[in-house]
């Protein structure tokens, strides 16, 4: 591997994308995306007694079935990168404590899915590994009681609020393969714009979005049109509209190929999820549902995939601090 | 659009981007079922009244009703789509303060009917009792002065 | 006379109408600040007290009835009430007893029920 320009990595034997799983909630369930995932739950506990230890299943449930489709034994898979919301990433460890892979676990909020295949594509293009999985999760009700309020609180979400997808997403990434490949990494610098607000994470993390695209075309001396679509993490209806506006600004038209999963992951009208999906399996269930078949069925090509992840937690917020944000991007070609 | 580069210059982007809260449905929403809700206790005052208890213990009686009633409410999941819909118009009255502090009993029980029920219970509610009682304190020493 | 004569629905009326204009005011704050409920309802149940340590809460309570006494500046001005009251038969003793015993049945109702209703219910998400 080479680094190209400022950050980027180019991968010389790119990696390959085998397989993918997904798990969602029901709300998730009832969105336009549905048909697209492995399996959709039809309560959010699944059996279990609390939020959390629900969470941990839908992971550690999420990479069986990936281990199992992606066809690779499990004593076969070197490494796994892992990570999710919960306080020190618990759903990931305690969801994946059996599993008997080297866990690597990581936290960049909901940039975590595609913070793990950056680590995983420079593991497998190193010769360090040969097959590694990575995995993310989120959970609507173990979140809101993390970082807002108990659900049985009567308040009102304003407008500018999104909604955390439950779920989880899975890969299975290999160094030899025939494709989807993962040829540029592009990992991104912390930005912060100074907003406080919490429930505009959208605004908070397109700047970071912004920085981490036009970096990675600079680089790789692309332009927006290189690829046939350019998909960010949970920039949700606001956060979507503010990056094409903050991209054409910096002369980048992106208008036509850009897409946000926090925005295709529910129906904003008939859900009433204010301005979106957010969460790390929101990005984590939409590539491994939706946009993995997608450049199988060569319906895409290449895809720019940038997850955004506000690295805020809820102490920092009551001390009022604003939110530093973050976004790496995988360029995935066939 | 010139390219922005200060963060008050996002900010108030973001603040024009962003879309308000319906306020005027939403004060008409709080009006309505606040009044609602005061007038049911006014209600239950008169009741009492109307039996033979005194002012003072009309009042009590008043909160404790629209309390319990809150609690129920909580426990069935009702009360957060009547406090969606309604706002200030729930939070206000004495049935959010009920709310605020049924809601995390319920929510923390996962972590033990001690520290999770106990102890988490006045998360949000526990302001309001500190400043609250601590003002009325605060106001008897100086009421003291005067008398 | 039974209890449904004897309404007085002018005063339901003048009721309905301030709790809800009270209301109002704490749904300006909830959209045009970044106010969480727990701050709205602190301001409220201090404005509250010191309206009723003024002395001014009970001309709003005599017009209004529960329209006053319901929302949490009801329950402010009766903590203060209570201690003013209090520290006319006790002195500064008063100060730390009255307010809390003037509201003690809304505080322990609260702390009962939330104990009771967590026994029964279950965490749910909400279908908004």
């Amino acid at each position: 591997m080479i680094r190209l320009g400022k950050q980027t990595i180019k991968l010389n034997n790119p990696p390959t994308i085998v397989n993918t799983a997904s798990i969602v909630g029901p709300k998730e369930s009832e969105g336009p995306l549905a048909k697209y995932f492995d399996q959709c739950l039809e309560d959010e506990f699944w059996g279990e007694k609390t939020w959390e230890k629900a969470e941990s299943k839908i992971i550690k449930e999420t990479v069986n079935s990936v281990i199992s489709k992606s066809g690779i034994p499990s004593n076969d898979i070197n490494f796994c990168f892992a990570g999710d919301l919960l306080n020190q990433c618990i759903s990931s460890s305690f969801g994946l404590r059996e599993l008997n892979i080297p866990f690597f676990g990581i936290f960049g909020a909901c940039s975590t899915f595609v913070e793990g295949l950056c680590l995983a594509s420079v593991f497998l293009d190193s010769g360090a590994a040969n097959n590694i999985l990575c995995a993310t999760s989120s959970h609507f009700c173990s979140a809101e009681k993390q970082f807002r309020f108990p659900l049985e609180l009567g308040n009102q979400r304003p407008p500018t609020a999104q909604w955390t997808v439950t779920g989880s997403g899975a890969v299975v990434v290999s160094k030899v393969g025939t494709g989807p490949y993962i040829t540029h990494i592009t990992p991104g610098k912390i930005v912060d714009m100074g907003i406080k607000d919490a429930n505009n994470m959208g605004a908070a993390m397109a700047p970071a979005a912004l920085d981490t695209l036009i970096t990675h075309l600079n680089d790789t001396q692309r332009k927006p049109s290189y690829y046939d679509a350019i998909i960010t993490g949970d920039l949700g209806h606001i956060g979507k509209e503010i990056l094409i506006e903050l991209a054409e600004s910096k002369g980048f038209n992106i208008k036509n190929i850009y897409n946000d999963c926090g925005v295709l992951i529910f129906d904003k009208n008939s859900q009433d999820t204010h301005s979106g999906g957010s969460g790390c399996a929101c990005i984590g269930t939409v590539f491994s549902g939706y946009f993995f078949k997608q450049l199988k069925n060569r319906k895409l090509n290449r895809i720019l995939l940038i997850a955004t992840g506000a690295l805020t937690n809820a102490t920092s917020s009551q001390q009022g601090e604003s939110i530093p944000s973050i976004a790496h991007a995988v360029a995935i070609e066939n | 659009m010139k390219p922005i580069e200060t963060k008050q210059e996002y900010n108030d982007y973001v603040d024009k981007k962003s879309p308000n809260s319906p306020i005027f449905k939403n004060c008409f929403n709080a009006f309505f079922v606040g009044g609602l809700i005061c007038s049911i206790g006014q209600i239950i005052m008169d009741f009492c009244k109307f039996k033979g208890m005194d002012e003072t213990i009309s009042s009590t009686v008043v909160s404790i009703v629209l309390i319990a009633v809150s609690a129920i409410l909580t426990g069935l999941n009702i009360f957060n789509k009547i406090g969606k819909f309604a706002g200030a118009g729930s939070l206000i009255p004495i049935t959010g303060f009920a709310n605020s502090i049924v809601s995390p009993a319920i929510e923390y029980k996962s972590e033990g009917y001690i520290m999770g029920v106990g102890g988490k219970m006045f998360t949000i509610a526990g302001p309001v009792l500190v400043f609250g009682i601590s003002s009325s304190v605060i106001i008897g020493i100086i009421a003291t002065l005067f008398i | 006379m039974n209890f449904l004569q004897s309404i007085d629905w002018m005063g339901l009326l003048k009721c309905f109408i301030v709790g809800g204009i009270i209301c109002i005011i704490g749904q300006i704050l909830i959209d045009k600040t970044k106010l969480t409920p727990a701050r709205i309802l602190v301001i409220y149940v201090t404005v509250g007290a010191i309206l009723g340590g003024l002395g001014i809460y009970k001309y709003l309570i005599e017009f209004a009835g529960a329209g006053a006494t319901v929302p949490l500046t009801g329950f402010g001005a009766n903590l203060a009430k209570g201690a003013i009251q209090e520290v006319k038969s006790l002195g500064v003793l008063g100060a730390f007893i009255g307010g809390v015993k003037a509201s003690a049945g809304g505080i322990a109702a609260a702390v009962f029920f939330g104990y009771l209703a967590s026994l029964i219910a279950k965490p749910k998400i909400k279908k908004q």
